[in-house]
């Protein structure tokens, strides 16, 4: 880890200069983009605007090859593997709802809690008291209570995006990563879900991708919009989706 | 932790399992021992051999369904930490033969006198010891298998590829251990035991001991493998078996818990292949070939993987076959019975014997259930608050 004297920025996550290519096509091209503490930002863009690999850098999953991250504004995240920059406090809820699927919800939420990740610690560990109240809040947040001993490969596409959202609550980041929260849930869902990210957001930083407009706007957060691995415009919502150049990659010319 | 239907139903079978093991474990010396020669309830000592040798290798089926079953790593190498620690067990018997071999040489086994090797391979020096060879029988394959996951895992190499790695490396200690200048006997193998812990090898007594070993190590193999399973390192297992990167993104590093349950799963194919050892009274380098591995993997399939209880039964129960079908006229054709009950496992019985009986008796209690709540509901018109979790 790359610890520096003094914290380079007070962002809670910071990109500047990122460049990804795969195969000599470039995924993500000289991006840069700071989220404050406490923020919740909608990112949204066309397909192959780089959204998920910026995810995926952030997360450890792909390697830059040009370009600072910083976490927290000391971290070098570029540096770290996945389950470092986990346990840093870096959740992330996938595109598609991963969950464990032939394990009860209430295992779900327990496999995703923030306590010892070692082998021995898993090995002989025991039931906690404030572990459970812990799991207790997160099945109420995510309202699954009564499910809770259900095979999570049972519950419904909407309800899978909630426990993943609920697991990573359980992991208690600073930072949250969401992946398209709302792809597949019912206009009912959707409008739960952007009241549950706003419920999260009062004590946690949130990065939200998203397609759904109807869902941005009810956030009510900047936004900013990806093209072709960088960002093209940042502002409200109604800025940005008024901005010239959005329409035109959006509608095409 | 909480109790639902499946936890609950596969302790009763646990408790089962053990159970039967342990009368078996008892009852089959006894009548052997006791029950004088020729009596219907006497099983005759090639059959308590016989028993042991299925006793083994159930061992080495819930070593592989531990790692397969439980954390998705499919091992088509694991005979070879079988047959580690049958050599390990082996080179033991070995120095116990001291000068009532051929060559009637004090230290050196015949087959070193044979090819005029001046003295002891420094890789031999202690195996006189059964203690020895016991921590060797856990320690070889243990090694082994830690340094090989050690790369493998970290190098995420997974799925059909560590498969494949498996068999090679299977193969390479077959390859090395046929040849005479490794020091374990060749082509030959190791054989012509006399005697193991001061009692020779062939008596009935020393055979139903061995049987009752057999029995016991499978018990504590059995109650080792639960206690795993069923820890929250468990969980973690089949969640590195349904969604190994989702794990990685919560914080788990996987590979520990690959090498970990790993490691854990090649000693105890060790043991298993200590205990056949002396049972069957030979090792040779064919216990490494591909085939074995292989074979021992269609077992758990067919016994249900991810059941523990299920890899023991089939193995036994595969290897009773075996045993029935190589012994008529049908003999030739094992092979491709063996094939044909693999692929009719995978297309018929996918979840296995004691998969598919857990999922008949879940349909079937639930079944119950509804139907209890019915006529309760048109007993009295009101529904009973029902048990069902």
């Amino acid at each position: 880890m790359n610890v520096m004297d003094t914290r380079a920025t007070s962002a809670m996550l910071y990109l500047d200069g990122v460049h990804v290519s795969f195969d000599g096509f470039h995924a993500i091209n000289n991006l840069s983009l700071t989220l404050a503490p406490g923020e919740m930002r909608a990112i949204i863009g066309p397909n192959g605007a780089g959204k998920t690999t910026m995810m995926d850098i952030i997360t450890g999953k792909t390697k830059p090859d040009e370009g600072d991250v910083l976490f927290d504004g000391v971290t070098d995240l570029t540096r770290l593997d996945e389950t470092r920059i986990a346990e840093l406090g870096i959740g992330r809820k996938f595109q598609k709802p991963t969950v464990f699927e032939s394990q009860t919800i209430e295992d779900n939420l327990l496999l995703a809690l923030n306590v010892d990740h070692r082998v021995r610690g898993t090995l002989f560990w025991r039931e906690s008291k404030s572990e459970m109240e812990r799991i207790e809040r997160v099945l109420e947040t995510i309202r699954l209570k009564d499910a809770r001993n259900r095979l999570a490969g049972s519950l419904s596409h909407g309800q899978k995006q909630w426990l993943e959202i609920g697991m990573l609550l359980a992991q208690d980041p600073k930072l949250l990563l969401v992946d398209e929260p709302v792809a597949g849930m019912t206009d009912v869902e959707t409008h739960q879900t952007a009241e549950l990210l706003k419920e999260i957001n009062r004590d946690k930083t949130v990065m939200v991708v998203e397609h759904d407009m109807t869902f941005v706007r009810e956030l009510g957060v900047k936004v900013t919009c990806l093209h072709e691995g960088s960002v093209l415009a940042e502002g409200t919502i109604d800025q940005v989706s008024s901005n010239d150049r959005v329409i035109e990659v959006y509608l095409g010319r | 932790m909480t109790p639902h239907v499946l936890t609950r139903s596969l302790d009763r079978g646990a408790t089962i399992f053990l159970a039967v093991v342990a009368t078996l474990g008892i009852l089959i010396p006894l009548s052997n021992l006791l029950l004088p020669a020729g009596s219907a309830f006497q099983v005759p000592t090639y059959l308590v051999a016989l028993f042991g040798k299925y006793v083994c290798y159930a061992i080495l089926a819930l070593s592989i369904d531990l790692i397969w079953g439980y954390c998705g790593i499919l091992s088509l190498g694991h005979g070879a930490f079988f047959a580690l620690g049958g050599y390990a067990m082996g080179m033991y018997l070995m120095r116990q033969i001291g000068s009532r071999g051929v060559y009637a040489n004090p230290i050196l086994p015949d087959f070193m006198v044979f090819l005029n090797w001046p003295k002891l391979p420094w890789y031999w020096y202690g195996f006189d010891s059964f203690w020895f060879a016991a921590l060797m029988v856990l320690l070889v394959p243990g090694l082994l298998a830690f340094v090989f996951g050690w790369f493998a895992f970290r190098s995420r190499v997974t799925g059909v590829y560590l498969s494949i790695i498996t068999q090679a490396m299977t193969y390479a200690l077959l390859l090395g251990f046929f040849r005479n200048d490794f020091g374990f006997g060749g082509n030959n193998g190791l054989t012509d035991f006399k005697d193991i812990l001061g009692f020779n090898i062939q008596s009935d007594g020393t055979r139903a001991a061995l049987f009752m070993a057999s029995c016991l190590a499978l018990i504590v193999g059995f109650l080792i493998c639960r206690a795993v399973v069923t820890s929250k390192l468990g969980k973690v297992l089949i969640a590195i078996r349904d969604a190994e990167s989702r794990t990685r993104f919560l914080g788990y590093l996987v590979e520990s818990y690959k090498l970990f349950v790993f490691t854990l799963s090649a000693c105890m194919a060790g043991v298993a292949g200590a205990l056949y050892v002396p049972q069957v009274g030979i090792i040779n380098p064919s216990e490494f070939a591909p085939g074995n591995s292989i074979e021992a993997v269609i077992w758990v399939a067919v016994g249900g993987r991810g059941t523990l209880v299920g890899a023991a039964l089939g193995a036994v129960v595969v290897n009773y076959a075996k045993t029935f079908f190589t012994s008529g006229v049908l003999a030739p054709y094992w092979l491709f019975m063996l094939g044909a009950l693999f692929i009719l496992v995978t297309l018929l019985l996918p979840k296995g014997i004691i998969g598919t009986f857990h999922a008949w008796w879940g349909v079937r209690n639930q079944r119950r259930l509804t139907a209890n709540a019915e006529s309760a509901v048109r007993e009295d018109g009101v529904a009973e608050p029902s048990m069902a979790e």
